[in-house]
C-alpha cells in the first residue's frame, strides 16, 4: 500500500504540522518503510520526532485514497457538525447540490451523516455549530468527516487524544473496522498495543521499533525507547 | 443501526444560521425599499455613452489646459489641510476627555467636508482658504478623536517610570511608542483628503473634480479619461510620495503656490450677516408660533423626504457593497486564484473603484443612466464594495486550510467558498461593513449635491436660494443623523465582538 525507501524529510514538508514543529530543522533521512494493505499500524515516538511529518508525506503519496484526520482538525466553527462532516464529501457532489445542503439539508444526506455520527456518539450534536461543542465532541466530528468519505485508507494523527480512556479503544477499533488500511499516530502505548496489529517506533535516527503488536508488550516497548534514547544522548 | 429521531432533519442552532438570518434581514429591509424608489432609467441607452467613454480611454489626452494646475490645487488643498488638521488634532487630543470637548468635536466632524465648503464659501469666497478650511475643520476633529484613542491605548508603564515635566515624559514615553500609528493614520487621512479635495471641485474650487465636471458636461471623454487616470495614479502612488523626503518639500511648495488667503477681503460684517441669516426670521422676531409652523413646513416639504431617501438609498448601497465584496474577494485571494499574476486584474478593478470618490462615480453614473437613483446606489455600493472586498481578500489570505481541503479543482474551489471561507470570514466581514456603513450614510447625504434627492439636494438648493436658515437646519439634521449612525455602529460592533469572538478564536 505504502512503500517508502531512503526518505528524507524536513518539517517544512509537513504543511499540517503545528507551528512550533515547522520552525525547526530536518526530521529524518534515509527512512525505509513498507505498509501493506489491510494493516492497522500505530506510529509511536517522542514528540517532535517527525510522526506528523511522515503521516503527511504518506497522505501526499495517495491523496485520492486517503481519509485524512489531522490533529488540528481545522473545522469551521460557525457551521453545524452536520455540515462539517458533509464537507468531507464536497468533491463527490455537484456544486448546486452542496449549496442546497447548506441552505436546507436533504433527508438523504442527513441520514448518511447521522449513520456515521451515531456510533461515534455525536448524533445528537449534528444540528449544533462546532463552536458550541467540547474538544472531545469536535474530535469525533473530525473522525466522522474522514469516515464518511468511505476511503480505503485512514490516516489519523492522534485521532482520539481528547476522548476519555474508555472511549479511546472503542472509537479506534470502530475506525479500523471501517477502513481497509489504517495508520494512527498515537502517544498511548497501551492503546496502540490494544487496537493495532503493528507498531512502528520512530526516533531521531529513524525506525527503531517495527514489530507485530502481539510480539511485544508495553513495558518492553518503553524500555526499547529508553535504551535508544540514552544511547543517542551518549553518542552525542 | 438507525434511531427514529435521526430520520428527520431537526432545526439547526448554529452561529452560521444566525449570521445568515442577519444577512437575510438586512437584504429584505433593503429590497422592501425598492418599490418606493424611482430607479427607472431616464437614459435607456447607456451603451452609447459607455462606448464613447471607452473610446476616450484609448485616446486619453493629458495635454489639457489646466490639468496640471488642477492637479496642483488638489494636492495642495489635501497636503495643507491634513497637516494643519493633524497638528490641531494632536493638541486637541490632549483635552479630548475634558467635559464638552468630545461632543463638540463629534458635531464638527459630523458635518461633511462639502457642507463646510458651502458655508465657508459665503464668507471667504472661492478661495484657497475655503478649500483648506473645508477639509481641515472636520479632519482636525477626526484626528483629535483617533489620536486620543491611540494615546489611551499606549502602555503607561514607560510614562510612570520617567521623572521630569509632563511634556518631556509624554514625548519620551507615549509619543515615541505611538508615533508609527500616528504616522500610518496620517497617511490614511491624506488619502481621504485627496479624494475629498477632488470632490471640492463640485462646489467650484479649481481641483481635478471641477475640471472633470466641465469636460464631462462638454462630452470630451479623452480628457475625462486622462483626469480619471490622474486621480487613480495620485491615490495609488501615495506611499511613494508621502515619504518625509518628498512630503516636506511638497508641503512647503504648496504653501508658496497656494497661500491660504480669502478671495474677498475678510469683513466682520459679512460673517455677522451670515450668522444673522442662519437664524430663522421667526426666532429673530421672537414669534415662536411661527417657528413651529416653519419647522413643520420644513419637515413636510424637505426633511422627511430627504431623510427617507438618504436612509433608503444608503440601505440599498449597503446591500450592494456587501454583495460586491463577497463576489470580488476571491479574485484577490490566494486560496481561489493561486497563480499570482492572475490576481492582478482583480486588484486592478478594486483599486480603481476605491481610488475614485463616490461622488465622482455617481456623477459619471448620472451621465450614463440619466437622472435617477441608480447612479447613487451604484456609486456608493461599488466604491465601498471594493474597499470591503480588498479587506476581505487580505483577511482570507490569513486563513490556513487543512491539507485535504486545499486540493481539488473548480468544483472543490466553489464548495470551499461556501463551506470554508464564508462561514469563517462572515463575523469579521460584518464588523468591516459596520465601519463602512457610517461612511456610506454620510456620503449618501452628500450625493444630493449632484441632483439625487437626498438631504444634500435640499442643502444645496437652500444655499443657491440664499436661504441660510433652511440650509443650517438641514445641515444640523444631517449632522444628527451622522452622530446617531456613529453611535449605533459602535454599539453594534461591541455586540458583535461579544457574540462571536471568544469562542471562535478558541476554535480557530
Amino acid at each position: 500500500m505504502f512503500s517508502v525507501s531512503d526518505l528524507s524529510l524536513s518539517y517544512c514538508d509537513a504543511k499540517s504540522g503545528s507551528k512550533s514543529d515547522r520552525a525547526r530543522g530536518p526530521v529524518f533521512s534515509g527512512l525505509n518503510l513498507e505498509i501493506a494493505a489491510g494493516e492497522t499500524v500505530a506510529l509511536i515516538g517522542e514528540s517532535g520526532v517527525g510522526k506528523t511529518t511522515l503521516l503527511t508525506h504518506l497522505r501526499s503519496l495517495k491523496p485520492k485514497q486517503v481519509a485524512w484526520c489531522p490533529q488540528d482538525p481545522g473545522l469551521v466553527p460557525a457551521l453545524s457538525s452536520f455540515h462539517n462532516i458533509y464537507a468531507g464529501t464536497l468533491d463527490q457532489h455537484s456544486f448546486f447540490y452542496s449549496l442546497r445542503q447548506l441552505i436546507k439539508p436533504s433527508s438523504l444526506e442527513w441520514q448518511k451523516v447521522a449513520a456515521v455520527a451515531e456510533p461515534l456518539g455525536i448524533a445528537d450534536q449534528l444540528s449544533r455549530s462546532l463552536d458550541q461543542l467540547s474538544g472531545g465532541q469536535q474530535q469525533r466530528v473530525n473522525i466522522a468527516r474522514a469516515l464518511i468519505q468511505k476511503k480505503s485508507i485512514f490516516l489519523g494523527d492522534e485521532p482520539v487524544s481528547a476522548l476519555d480512556e474508555f472511549q479511546r479503544p472503542q472509537v479506534l477499533k470502530h475506525i479500523a473496522a471501517h477502513a481497509q488500511t489504517c495508520v494512527f499516530v498515537l502517544h498511548d502505548l497501551d492503546l496502540a498495543l490494544e487496537c493495532c496489529d503493528r507498531i512502528i517506533g520512530l526516533s531521531d535516527s529513524g525506525v527503531v521499533v517495527d514489530s507485530a503488536a502481539g510480539d511485544i508488550d508495553a513495558q518492553h516497548l518503553a524500555q526499547l525507547f529508553r535504551h535508544h534514547q540514552s544511547h543517542a544522548v551518549k553518542s552525542q | 443501526m438507525s434511531l427514529p429521531k435521526l430520520d428527520q432533519v431537526p432545526v439547526f442552532t448554529t452561529t452560521a444560521k444566525r449570521q445568515w438570518q442577519s444577512f437575510v434581514l438586512l437584504a429584505l429591509t433593503a429590497l422592501l425599499c425598492l418599490p418606493w424608489l424611482d430607479i427607472e432609467l431616464a437614459n435607456t441607452e447607456p451603451g452609447h455613452e459607455l462606448q464613447a467613454m471607452l473610446a476616450g480611454l484609448m485616446a486619453a489626452d493629458f495635454l489639457i489646459d489646466g490639468l496640471w494646475s488642477a492637479l496642483a490645487h488638489t494636492v495642495a488643498f489635501a497636503l495643507q489641510a491634513v497637516t494643519i488638521a493633524a497638528l490641531l488634532g494632536f493638541v486637541l487630543a490632549h483635552c479630548y476627555r475634558l467635559p464638552g470637548v468630545a461632543p463638540l468635536l463629534a458635531l464638527l466632524r459630523s458635518v461633511h467636508e462639502l457642507f463646510w465648503a458651502l458655508i465657508i464659501l459665503q464668507i471667504c469666497g472661492l478661495s484657497a482658504l475655503t478649500g483648506l478650511l473645508a477639509l481641515a475643520i472636520p479632519y482636525s476633529a477626526t484626528f483629535a478623536r483617533v489620536y486620543a484613542e491611540i494615546f489611551e491605548e499606549t502602555s503607561t508603564s514607560a510614562y510612570d517610570s520617567l521623572s521630569g515635566s509632563h511634556l518631556s515624559r509624554f514625548i519620551f514615553s507615549t509619543l515615541v511608542q505611538a508615533w508609527p500609528r500616528l504616522c500610518s493614520y496620517f497617511r490614511y487621512r491624506l488619502e481621504c483628503a485627496l479624494r475629498a479635495s477632488v470632490v471640492l471641485g463640485f462646489v467650484g474650487l479649481p481641483t481635478l473634480g471641477f475640471l472633470l465636471e466641465s469636460y464631462v458636461k462638454m462630452g470630451q471623454y479623452p480628457e475625462v479619461m486622462a483626469i480619471l487616470m490622474m486621480i487613480v495614479a495620485l491615490v495609488l502612488t501615495i506611499n511613494w510620495w508621502a515619504k518625509p523626503m518628498l512630503f516636506w518639500p511638497l508641503l512647503l511648495l504648496s504653501f508658496i503656490y497656494l497661500p491660504p488667503v480669502p478671495a474677498i477681503d475678510f469683513q466682520m460684517t459679512l460673517l455677522l450677516q451670515l450668522m444673522q441669516d442662519t437664524v430663522p426670521a421667526s426666532i429673530a422676531t421672537g414669534r415662536w408660533d411661527q417657528f413651529g409652523a416653519w419647522l413643520l413646513m420644513m419637515w413636510q416639504q424637505q426633511i422627511a423626504q430627504g431623510l427617507a431617501y438618504t436612509l433608503v438609498l444608503s440601505q440599498l448601497a449597503l446591500l450592494l457593497s456587501m454583495l460586491v465584496a463577497l463576489a470580488a474577494f476571491p479574485l484577490i485571494s490566494r486560496a481561489f486564484v493561486r497563480f499570482g499574476p492572475l490576481r492582478i486584474p482583480g486588484h486592478f478593478i478594486l483599486v480603481v473603484l476605491r481610488s475614485l470618490p463616490e461622488m465622482l462615480l455617481a456623477f459619471l453614473g448620472l451621465i450614463f443612466f440619466g437622472p435617477s437613483l441608480l447612479p447613487g446606489i451604484l456609486a456608493i455600493g461599488l466604491h465601498n464594495g471594493a474597499i470591503l472586498g480588498h479587506l476581505l481578500g487580505r483577511y482570507s489570505n490569513e486563513i490556513s486550510l487543512r491539507v485535504d481541503v486545499q486540493d481539488g479543482g473548480m468544483r472543490a474551489s466553489l464548495g470551499r467558498y461556501y463551506y470554508e471561507f464564508l462561514p469563517r470570514i462572515y463575523g469579521q466581514f460584518l464588523a468591516f461593513t459596520l465601519y463602512r456603513w457610517e461612511v456610506m450614510l454620510r456620503e449618501t447625504a452628500i450625493l444630493g449635491m449632484i441632483g439625487i434627492p437626498t438631504l444634500g439636494f435640499y442643502i444645496d438648493s437652500a444655499f443657491e436660494e440664499f436661504r441660510f436658515d433652511r440650509a443650517m437646519l438641514l445641515i444640523v439634521v444631517s449632522a444628527l443623523l451622522n452622530i446617531l449612525a456613529e453611535y449605533l455602529a459602535r454599539r453594534l460592533r461591541q455586540g458583535l465582538r461579544q457574540q462571536t469572538s471568544p469562542r471562535l478564536t478558541a476554535c480557530c
